[in-house]
């Protein structure tokens, strides 16, 4: 007799079970704009050249072993990705202040963070934007944090619920910890202005609490990899503490290989390395240390000053064709003149675009067109290309217009 | 420095900066420095060591004769295949199936009637560790009343494992220090007296630390009284093919259980018999009554491993895929393994005689008795220690010793230093 007898079958993940039924559709017409990852133009998922090259490296070295990595990481790997997403000439690294661990992924950037904080922080209250990325409550409900959100996105502008934001913030207890998505915010595409960024800052410095950025996707939203890390920086400059998850999934293609670092800026260097050693027994019984072959990736190109400039162009490609998608997809719906004001699409930014379409209307595209989407109206641009654009345009109209 | 002010002095000029901003001191000025991992650490010492004759006896990662670690060619080889074509796409939460396929395989047999049968609920783990704690996970959340038997001694990190996963732990008796074997006796009576239904922890082969292992007839009697006592077992194996150079006879505690008919759980790891260390790579499995309930369980099993990492790495699943799945990779691997275990084999030979020429008036034969890695040498704390400052010859200060960081160039002189510090005694 098993001991986990009564143990009932979880529910798919909302995201991932969306490629699923997909997998499952054989019409021909079928688009799925469901998961994260980026596609060409064919539709072909995309290894960028330049990680092919940092890969033939690699493999060309035969000085090169697969010993156990440090618990915090490969140092080079961690040093790069502080600089990168703090600025390679930001004081807190030139003071030693920032503690960096290499971790899986953003996934596991953020839990490792969580499981620190609910350990050594007196607030163990996380408040998350309204909406978010569907794993968020769950990482940090497991690392021992409890959960609350704050306002976000408002469905009226399909914009930035920015009174309710700075309200619900306002009334959070001294010391809460807040999740930001640095740019790019998952599902909505909805990102604050540079100004409102600074009265973000204002008010949380004001009331002790405390920022941990999510940074999915830096270089990735506008092209821009400094630009993208704005908002981070912003809190950094002011010297004040924070949290910053990066992952290297979409910016370097790195998907599977789940490649992360969780950077914690300090008040002092003493601190920084106090806090390094604790992260350490936080990973230890998590997965010991963290794989090498990606970071190895990561590395090499961004030590490169070759590779790294390939890079760069290579990551504003890829937010160019996305961006480019946001336009043909509006004038798509303008020229079918589909009722409604459909400017977000090119308003939000990042990978995804929060439509406003509603769950009956994402069943209805899902059955007759063979659209795959999150139950949520959430669309990967990513997905889409110049020849399937027209196809999600009618789509849309028709789902608009039948409802109407 | 310029750049710097630019942005203070923009800062500052919004009127409201310094207005009800909380008192500049750190969030973090009460986090204590943490004490150094016992089994890192000693690697972090041995590299900070300027002497010439240092040996690194500690971690368990393998060396060559020559000292220096090894990439296995058949790993080369599936490296040279994987490199530049293929992309690097999520893969499901639950890892490459592929993967876990040839694993159970290795751990359950490849003509297992639980695998024909779907029976076996499995994930793709970061190594050993992830294996584990993903299942101390599991089992807080679906038997939330057990707690977990764990050998006396064990890996130290199994404690800070079930310990976070918020699982209480008990000790059973294990390693009998004054045979430096096993204590089966004092074994059977925890096993014997533990409320009915408890969870242990055992290691399939290769004790990490002590090198003991039961015999076969020993393991059928655990076996059997696991029976009677309806315990769960949760075998940990990171050693299969590099204990005995056999991974079916390493294998072997795990398939009496099986054909005892326990439903068991396994820790598999490739980080040292396929000296894929730094790429995490590994599987939890868990034997269920029906296919039907492999199902449910695998689902729970990525619930908690997507709020941990999402999905786990690529990397090191394609390679042992592709090496486990090539029938002369595969050949070729199971030389190569046998080939790391018999010179383990042929260093605690060394070892032995030459400190039984210095003339020790102790017994070294536990050092030929125990098997895997690591040899339980009964040295204290203090000659441990004496043997790091001395030697420079660094251990963990249970006195375990790394054989794979023994050479036929460096073994005379650990005879010496090991005779030095116990000649005494």
């Amino acid at each position: 007799m098993s001991v986990f007898s009564q143990i009932a079958r979880a529910p798919e993940d909302p995201i991932l079970g969306v490629t699923v039924a997909y997998n499952q559709d054989s019409d021909p017409s079928k688009l799925n704009l469901g998961v994260g990852a980026y596609r060409t133009e064919e539709g072909k998922p995309l290894v960028l050249n330049v990680v092919r090259k940092a890969e033939q490296k690699l493999v060309n070295d035969p000085s090169r072993v697969k010993e156990y990595l440090p618990i915090v990481g490969l140092a080079d790997f961690n040093k790069c990705s502080a600089k990168l997403i703090l600025g390679a000439d930001s004081p807190a690294i030139q003071e030693n202040r920032v503690a960096t661990v290499q971790c899986l992924s953003g996934t596991g950037s953020l839990r490792v963070g969580g499981e620190f904080l609910a350990k050594h922080y007196y607030e163990k209250t996380v408040y998350i934007p309204s909406p978010t990325w569907g794993n968020h409550p769950k990482i940090f409900t497991l690392a021992g944090l409890s959960v609350k959100t704050y306002r976000y996105y408002d469905p009226a502008t399909r914009g930035l619920d920015f009174q309710g934001l700075l309200e619900d913030l306002g009334n959070a207890p001294t010391g809460a910890i807040v999740l930001l998505h640095a740019c790019a915010h998952n599902p909505t595409g909805v990102d604050p202005t540079v100004d409102q960024w600074e009265q973000i800052r204002k008010l949380m410095r004001s009331k002790g609490l405390l920022p941990f950025f999510d940074s999915a996707y830096q270089g990735f939203a506008s092209g821009s990899l400094d630009a993208d890390a704005q908002s981070v920086r912003m809190f950094v400059a002011d010297g004040g503490e924070c949290f910053a998850a990066q992952s290297y999934a979409k910016n370097m293609g790195l998907y599977a290989e789940r490649v992360g670092a969780l950077s914690i800026v300090c008040k002092t260097a003493d601190v920084a390395s106090k806090v390094e050693s604790q992260l350490k027994l936080v990973i230890r019984p998590m997965y010991s240390n963290p794989p090498l072959h990606g970071a190895s990736i990561v590395a090499t190109i961004l030590k490169d000053s070759n590779l790294y400039n390939e890079w760069t162009v290579e990551l504003k490609e890829m937010a160019d064709r996305i961006i480019s998608m946001r336009k043909q997809l509006l004038e798509a719906l303008q020229s079918r003149g589909t009722p409604g004001d459909w400017t977000h699409i090119i308003k939000q930014i990042g990978m995804f675009t929060f439509t406003g379409l509603n769950a009956e209307q994402v069943a209805f595209m899902r059955g007759e067109y063979h659209i795959y989407m999150t139950s949520d109206g959430r669309i990967s641009m990513a997905g889409l290309s110049s020849k399937t654009v027209p196809h999600l345009a009618n789509a849309m109209h028709a789902a608009v217009t039948r409802t109407a | 420095m310029a750049a710097r002010i630019a942005i203070t002095t923009r800062i500052k000029s919004s009127s409201s900066f310094l207005l009800g901003s909380r008192s500049m001191s750190s969030w973090w000025g009460n986090v204590n420095p943490a004490p150094k991992d016992p089994i890192l650490g000693v690697t972090e010492a041995f590299l900070a060591d300027p002497s010439p004759d240092k040996v690194n006896v500690g971690v368990g990662a393998y060396r060559d004769d020559n000292g220096k670690p090894v990439v296995l060619d058949c790993v080369r080889e599936a490296e040279r295949r994987v490199a530049g074509n293929l992309n690097m796409e999520y893969l499901p939460m639950g890892g490459s199936n592929k993967m876990v396929d040839e694993t159970l395989k290795l751990a359950y047999g490849e003509d297992s009637d639980l695998i024909k049968d779907k029976r076996i609920a499995a994930i793709q783990a970061l190594s050993g560790t992830g294996a584990c704690r993903i299942f101390a996970d599991f089992q807080k959340r679906f038997s939330p009343d057990s707690q977990i038997y764990i050998p006396a001694p064990t890996w130290s990190n199994h404690h800070n494992i079930w310990r976070d996963a918020d699982v209480p732990q008990r000790t059973f008796h294990y390693y009998h220090p004054e045979t430096k074997g096993l204590d089966f006796a004092s074994l059977m009576d925890d096993v014997k007296n533990a409320p009915n239904g408890s969870f242990f922890l055992l290691h399939a082969c290769a004790h990490n630390p002590t090198g003991v292992d039961p015999t076969v007839e020993q393991w059928k009697e655990i076996s059997y009284q696991f029976k009677v006592k309806g315990h769960f077992a949760f075998f940990d194996m990171a050693y299969q093919g590099f204990a005995s150079g056999d991974p079916e006879r390493d294998a072997k505690s795990i398939r009496i259980f099986l054909e005892d008919g326990h439903l068991i759980g396994c820790s598999q790891s490739y980080a040292k018999n396929m000296g894929l260390y730094g790429q995490r790579v590994g599987c939890l499995s868990l034997v269920c009554e029906d296919e039907k309930q492999a199902v449910a369980v695998k689902s729970q099993l990525q619930q908690l491993a997507r709020p941990m990492y999402s999905n786990p790495p690529v990397h090191g699943a394609l390679i042992v895929s592709i090496i486990l799945g090539d029938p002369d990779l595969k050949k070729l691997w199971l030389k190569e393994v046998k080939g790391m275990a018999d010179r383990i084999i042929g260093m605690r030979t060394s070892l032995r005689e030459n400190i039984e020429k210095l003339g020790s008036p102790l017994s070294w034969e536990h050092i030929t008795n125990q098997i895997g890695m690591f040899c339980y040498s009964g040295m204290t704390p203090e000659q441990v220690d004496r043997l790091t400052k001395e030697f420079h010859i660094y251990m963990t200060r249970n006195g375990r010793i790394s054989m794979a960081g023994v050479t036929s160039g460096n073994v005379e002189y650990l005879a010496k230093a090991i005779h030095e510090v116990t000649k005494a005694a």
